[in-house]
């Protein structure tokens, strides 16, 4: 087994906010079947507050607790908040990942911001701190599978 | 599930990673740790006792694949028996010509040790297999050409239990004079190995896959078969493996074999038996459940599978929690992070292939363990379901 902290195990075995949100203001999906691990993430957005975060995750024990603990950073933070959670942030949150599992804690972090993008997209505004495009983060970590 | 008490039961499934060690082989290699630890290769009453223990087991190894004893090399592993038979052969014959034919599936030893002669100058050709893994005779013998001096095709897959037609395949191999080697190390000491009546030149096997201790492997060459060995040394197993002996993992596999001589019929027809149960059992009690592998020309210990929309190591943290050890060919599981290249050169897609599962079943397992297993997976597997975004899609666009 991998070396997952206490904390990753949790959130593994009890995800928060697992599902799927029917009229989510904003969806982001990354990953790839290659790579073993797909994330999709559903926003809803109320008085620029992220009002309700969902997820569904295909991939290993890592990748659905960074998509848990993901989904619990953002919840009730501004979109402005929310779009500077990196995936060391994620991963700190998690008390540590095993160095071949921080490509989920990128693909977490990644998905929310897609969600986001999807969901300024949509109305047609600026969000302070959103990237153009997705794909890097800050730590330029790539995922090595894909 | 989901709490940590103690799981029901203690299930190891993991028997084609490494099987535990029999009583009677611990018992075996005791005395060969502080009574009796001359060097074999010493030339008195110490050195003479190691040299006999040796040399019994070197028969009873011999006997388990009908090779003579003076054709075991001792290894310290599988996965040396196969680098020394690659590397050792292809460069034992290199003045004939540089072309080496391995087929896709072949454990990494044997792989990774193509690769590396390519990189000293060999082609190599990899044969494809089909959708249960089967190479096909005649797809190799193609492939052999003027400068082939190599041809190495497993005996048995140990991720999908598919069970090769070597003796098919060494006769086309032999017919155009070129050497052949099997690795039998997920086969031997399961199903009946012989090399004359495959028909190979060389055939790699590892105690620890048939109730042996680690650190013991050994490769089967053919009198008079040139080998190149792939350390430099003393005279040691007939200077093809220099080294001092590890006297107590040889006699541990000595032993091991010959108890699998004696137990075979009656541990495959049992194990077989609980395979069968596990192999029609999770696909009835779970849909898109795929075996993996041939239906019927598979080890009897092995049942492997791939299950739909979910990826092995979250299965394999829950089965863990509930005593139960499997493995997984997923990327996740794996050090590389890609899936396993079997399942890939089987033809399933990657997102199927990150499902994997497989079981391999053990001496002591009984109707019970399966029924165990049986009772916990579908849980788990509908847990990760639910959460897996895969089959939300699939549940979509079904309804």
């Amino acid at each position: 087994m991998p070396a997952y902290s206490d904390k990753v195990m949790d959130h593994f075995m009890n995800p928060r906010n697992v599902g799927e949100i029917k009229d989510a203001d904003g969806v982001g999906e990354v990953g790839n079947p290659v790579c073993g691990d797909m994330m999709t993430f559903y926003i809803t957005v109320k008085d620029n507050r992220l009002d309700d975060v969902k997820f569904q995750t295909f991939g290993c024990g890592a990748a659905v607790a960074v998509s848990s603990i993901t989904s619990e950073m953002a919840k009730g933070k501004t979109l402005e908040e929310a779009v500077k959670i990196t995936p060391a942030l994620v991963a700190k949150e998690l008390e540590g990942l095993p160095k071949n599992k921080y490509h989920c804690s990128n693909l977490g972090a990644q998905a929310l911001q897609e969600a986001i993008r999807d969901y300024a997209k949509k109305k047609g505004i600026k969000i302070e701190g959103l990237k153009e495009k997705g794909g890097e983060d800050e730590e330029g970590e790539e995922c090595e599978a894909c | 599930m989901g709490n940590d008490d103690k799981p029901e039961r203690k299930v190891y499934l993991d028997n084609m990673a490494t099987t535990p060690v029999l009583p009677e082989v611990q018992e075996a290699m005791l005395p060969y740790f502080r009574q009796v630890y001359g060097n074999p290769q010493s030339i008195h009453s110490w050195g003479d006792e190691a040299r006999e223990a040796i040399d019994k087991a070197r028969e009873q190894v011999a006997a388990l694949i009908g090779g003579d004893a003076e054709e075991v090399v001792f290894t310290s592993s599988g996965t040396e028996a196969n680098n020394l038979a690659i590397k050792g052969l292809a460069q034992g014959q290199m003045t004939k010509g540089k072309h080496v034919i391995i087929s896709a599936i072949e454990h990494f030893s044997v792989l990774h040790a193509a690769r590396t002669l390519e990189k000293a100058g060999f082609e190599v050709t990899e044969v494809p297999v089909d959708k249960y893994g089967i190479v096909d005779p005649d797809e190799v013998a193609g492939s052999i050409k003027k400068e082939t001096v190599l041809v190495s095709v497993m005996h048995a897959n140990g991720e999908v239990g598919t069970i090769e037609p070597i003796a098919d395949i060494a006769k086309k191999v032999k017919e155009a004079g070129v050497l052949f080697h099997t690795d039998a190390v997920a086969s031997s000491g399961s199903i009946p190995v012989d090399v004359n009546k495959l028909g190979v030149d060389a055939l790699s096997l590892a105690g620890n896959e048939f109730y042996g201790p680690k650190g013991s492997g050994a490769l089967w060459v053919r009198k008079r078969v040139r080998l190149i060995p792939l350390m430099d040394g003393g005279v040691q197993e007939g200077g093809r493996r220099p080294g001092t002996e590890n006297v107590p993992a040889i006699v541990g596999m000595g032993k091991a074999a010959e108890l699998a001589i004696k137990d075979m019929a009656e541990r495959s027809q049992r194990l077989s038996k609980l395979r069968d149960k596990l192999i029609r059992g999770l696909p009835a009690a779970v849909e898109h459940v795929l075996v993996t592998g041939h239906p019927t020309a598979r080890l009897p210990q092995h049942a492997s599978f791939c299950i739909e929309f979910i990826e092995g190591e979250g299965m394999l943290l829950w089965l863990d929690r509930e005593g139960i050890a499997v493995s997984s060919g997923s990327a996740c599981t794996s050090k590389a992070l890609k899936a396993s290249h079997v399942l890939i050169a089987m033809g399933l897609p990657h997102e199927i292939a990150q499902g994997s599962l497989l079981f391999g079943l053990g001496i002591d397992h009984t109707e019970t363990d399966v029924d165990y297993v049986l009772d916990k997976l579908p849980p788990i597997i509908s847990r990760l379901r639910q959460m897996s975004p895969l089959y939300a899609k699939y549940m979509k666009e079904k309804r």
